[in-house]
């Protein structure tokens, strides 16, 4: 299986065309939060950019702390599969993300990547990549 | 979030308090521009000063920000400390997307904070702070200070001002998310008399997505041509920097105070010498893929022992201009410093640097000493002109206060109003001609950008006033339409016509689309009716002594068509706010 890193956030301008992308083609919204890659500067614009999207721990923290089976590991190659039926919006797959990527939206309802790799076209200066999930682990 | 009215949010900081207003006249209006025209006109008073706490400050965006790429920069809409009269500025950084995922089209702010205030907002809050603390700090203290005070790293944008807004500066700027500026006109000012340190804004919605098939499809061939075409890729390559070489050659870039238009010195500040010398990185406003910002960086030692400090420094044509060859600084890591002072004090770039050129012809011919000046003024003094920012910003004494004004403020009291190099305001560095000299001089924004003035001396010699003024009329109807979008005026080349009609159709602005041309109209004369009722005149506008005695690859100024022009394109604008012009627009004139 394959799973998105962002290998080259160096790169990065900040133009949030990867969030955008994802929010519309993957969850179907317009928004630049509700989605399973969100770009932050670590402290004001001048330190550059960091992306916020899932690592595909194995295990994964998210699932392990997930109540009611909503969030569920993948067969393989880590990552997540997010069920919303399941979910009761407790947040605490968000609370046990060791690196923020699971966002709450404002009525609670995580959002999390699922390593599709659609936002890897939309990134301008290619800083994201899609790989085989026992390559790009590091 | 398509809605046919606008959703604004109504801010008084006397109270603390807001609310949220339904405001009619998308179909007419589209926003941008028009909307922060429309919102003056309701909450402004054409009668009353600049700083009277009543008076508005609008940031408005547009029908498609948010949903299509470089739909990204706001509108900022006041009375303006300059000249008090109805103005406008715009930028980018991350404010539109902001405020389109906080859910409103518009913030009007107004009253004065009893103390020094930030106000911050986002979909789920609204709140008025006090940061009394943060008194006489500069922009990129504030910006730290405001970042660890509220949450919401990346997805939020965060508006301030350094001390020479709280000074009252005509020439303070809003600083928005460190890299971009509201920048002419003294917006800075504005918020300064209202008490407003800093306005944060959290964009935390998220929205529906069109219905329509179409969008999806025209978005990603939108985004094709600004990405995968060459067509956008002057701006992120070396960016409007590229300019410096290309007007310098055309003996069209203003020198020591206009004294020069061409100089050998140029290959000290090309678009090229930036980029391979100080260029950091390429950075964008949010939405855009095309990434124009460039920054670069100064580093200075700061104590022996090889102790070293670096800052980045957004540098772009303009500020180039106005600290570089307009000061005859021409060492492009010196000119960076200057820059990054301008930015420190919270000062446009363009006004600060163009008034400290008039300042150092000041000097040089005896009319300011150091009594007024504090420090001596030279032209490439790089050192002593950051000093002369700084004073500018604090307001240091009678003379900088006075500069902090106007080069024409100053120059009323100390002399040299022929050698104020002022079209309006402190000009651009477009030393093309005739018609740009006219074009901004008169103009509504007084920017380069109102109309295509500047390019259309690159491109012709003749001198027929009519020609230009036909120009000038017709091309201020699309820009005015585009800067109610609110497009990054870039994507322009993009964003024609009919594209821009597919766009708004893909997600349910039929309305605008069909009438994007007399929207366009409708926009430009509402704004010069507010204009004219805020005591706009042109004949009262005077273009100095020092563009007659230049010479671009055209020759010698000729002064009796330049007046022909001024009073032909004048005759022009009146006309626009005419009864029948009006009336035709659906617009009245107020009594
Ligand atoms: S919010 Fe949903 S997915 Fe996350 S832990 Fe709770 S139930 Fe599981
Ligand atoms: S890989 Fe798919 S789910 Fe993950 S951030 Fe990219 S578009 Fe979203
Ligand atoms: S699309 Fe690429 S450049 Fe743009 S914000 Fe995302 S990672 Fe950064």
């Amino acid at each position: 299986m394959k799973t998105l890193t962002a290998s080259r956030m160096e790169r990065c301008i900040g133009c949030h065309s990867c969030s955008f992308a994802c929010a519309r083609l993957v969850h179907k919204l317009l928004s630049w939060n509700t989605a399973g890659i969100r770009i932050a500067s670590s402290g004001g614009l001048s330190t550059g950019f960091m992306a916020k999207v899932c690592l595909a721990c194995s295990p994964a923290p998210c699932a392990e702390a997930c109540p009611t089976g909503a969030m569920k590991a993948r067969k393989k190659g880590g990552g997540v599969i997010h069920k919303k039926d399941l979910c009761i919006r407790c947040g605490k797959c968000a609370e046990a993300c060791p690196v923020d990527a699971i966002y709450l939206d404002l009525k609670d309802r995580p959002y999390v990547c699922i390593h599709c790799g659609r936002c890897v076209e939309f990134c301008p200066h290619e800083c994201l990549e899609l790989v085989e999930s026992d390559k790009g682990r590091d | 979030m398509i809605r046919d009215y606008f959703r604004v949010l109504v801010v008084d900081l006397g109270s603390g308090k807001g609310r949220v207003v339904k405001v009619d006249g998308r179909n007419e209006f589209a926003g941008g521009s028009g909307l922060g025209a429309l919102l003056f006109e309701k909450y402004g008073h054409a009668d009353r000063a600049w700083d009277d706490p009543d008076q508005p400050l609008i940031f408005s965006i547009g029908p498609l920000t948010g949903l299509f790429p470089l739909m990204s920069k706001t509108v900022c809409s006041f009375k303006s400390p300059y000249h008090d009269q109805f103005a406008e500025s715009h930028a980018g950084g991350r404010s539109a997307l902001a405020i389109r995922f906080a859910d409103y089209d518009a913030l009007v702010i107004t009253g004065r904070a009893e103390r020094l205030s930030c106000l911050s907002l986002g979909m789920k809050h609204l709140e008025v702070k006090d940061v009394q603390f943060l008194a006489g700090k500069d922009v990129f203290s504030t910006g730290k200070i405001l970042r660890s005070m509220f949450p919401g790293s990346g997805h939020r944008s965060i508006l301030r001002i350094g001390p020479a807004g709280e000074n009252l500066s005509a020439m303070a700027c809003i600083n928005a998310d460190t890299y971009r500026h509201f920048g002419r006109l003294g917006s800075g000012a504005v918020m300064g008399a209202k008490n407003l340190k800093g306005i944060v804004i959290q964009g935390d919605g998220s929205f529906a997505l069109p219905e329509s098939k179409e969008y999806a499809k025209i978005y990603q061939q939108v985004y094709e041509k600004m990405t995968a075409t060459d067509m956008m890729s002057k701006y992120h390559n070396l960016g409007t920097a590229a300019n410096l070489d290309a007007l310098n050659e055309l003996e069209s870039l203003p020198w020591r105070n206009l004294q020069a238009t061409k100089d050998e010195e140029i290959s000290g500040i090309t678009g090229k010498k930036f980029a391979d010398d100080t260029l950091l990185r390429n950075a964008a406003c949010a939405g855009c893929p095309v990434g124009c910002i460039h920054i670069g960086f100064v580093r200075e030692k700061f104590m022996e022992d090889n102790q070293y400090l670096y800052r980045q420094v957004a540098y772009d044509y303009e500020p180039i201009f106005a600290t570089g060859s307009m000061l005859g600084v021409t060492d492009a890591f010196k000119v960076l410093g200057i820059m990054d002072e301008v930015e420190k004090a919270g000062l446009d770039v363009m006004s600060g640097g163009v008034a400290l050129a008039w300042a150092t012809e000041a000097y040089e011919k005896g009319l300011v000493s150091e009594t007024e000046t504090i420090i001596p003024l030279a032209f490439g003094d790089a050192e002593n002109y950051k000093k002369a920012v700084q004073y500018m910003g604090s307001a240091e004494n009678e003379f900088y206060t006075a500069l902090g004004k106007g080069s024409l403020v100053a120059a009323a009291k100390y002399g040299g109003e022929d050698f104020a190099c002022v079209l309006g305001q402190e000009m651009a560095g477009y030393a093309t001609g005739e018609a740009f000299y006219v074009a901004e001089g008169l103009g509504f924004r007084h920017s380069h950008l109102d109309s295509g003035g500047y390019s259309w001396d690159q491109k012709n010699d003749r001198k027929d006033a009519d020609e230009v003024c036909d120009f000038l009329i017709s091309d201020e109807t699309g820009r005015a339409f585009l800067t109610s979008m609110v497009s990054c005026l870039f994507g322009r080349g993009v964003y024609k016509d009919e594209v821009l009609a597919e766009c708004l159709k893909s997600v349910g602005y039929d309305e605008i689309a069909e009438n994007m041309d007399l929207i366009g109209e409708r926009v430009r004369a509402m704004r010069w009716k507010i204009r004219f009722e805020t005591g706009y005149d042109p004949q009262k506008i005077s273009i100095p002594k020092r563009y007659h005695e230049i010479t671009t690859w055209k020759g010698k100024t000729d002064p009796e068509y330049l007046e022909k022009l001024k009073y032909e394109y004048g005759r022009r604008i009146c006309e626009l706010v005419s009864d029948e012009a009006l009336g035709g627009l659906g617009l009245k004139k107020n009594e």
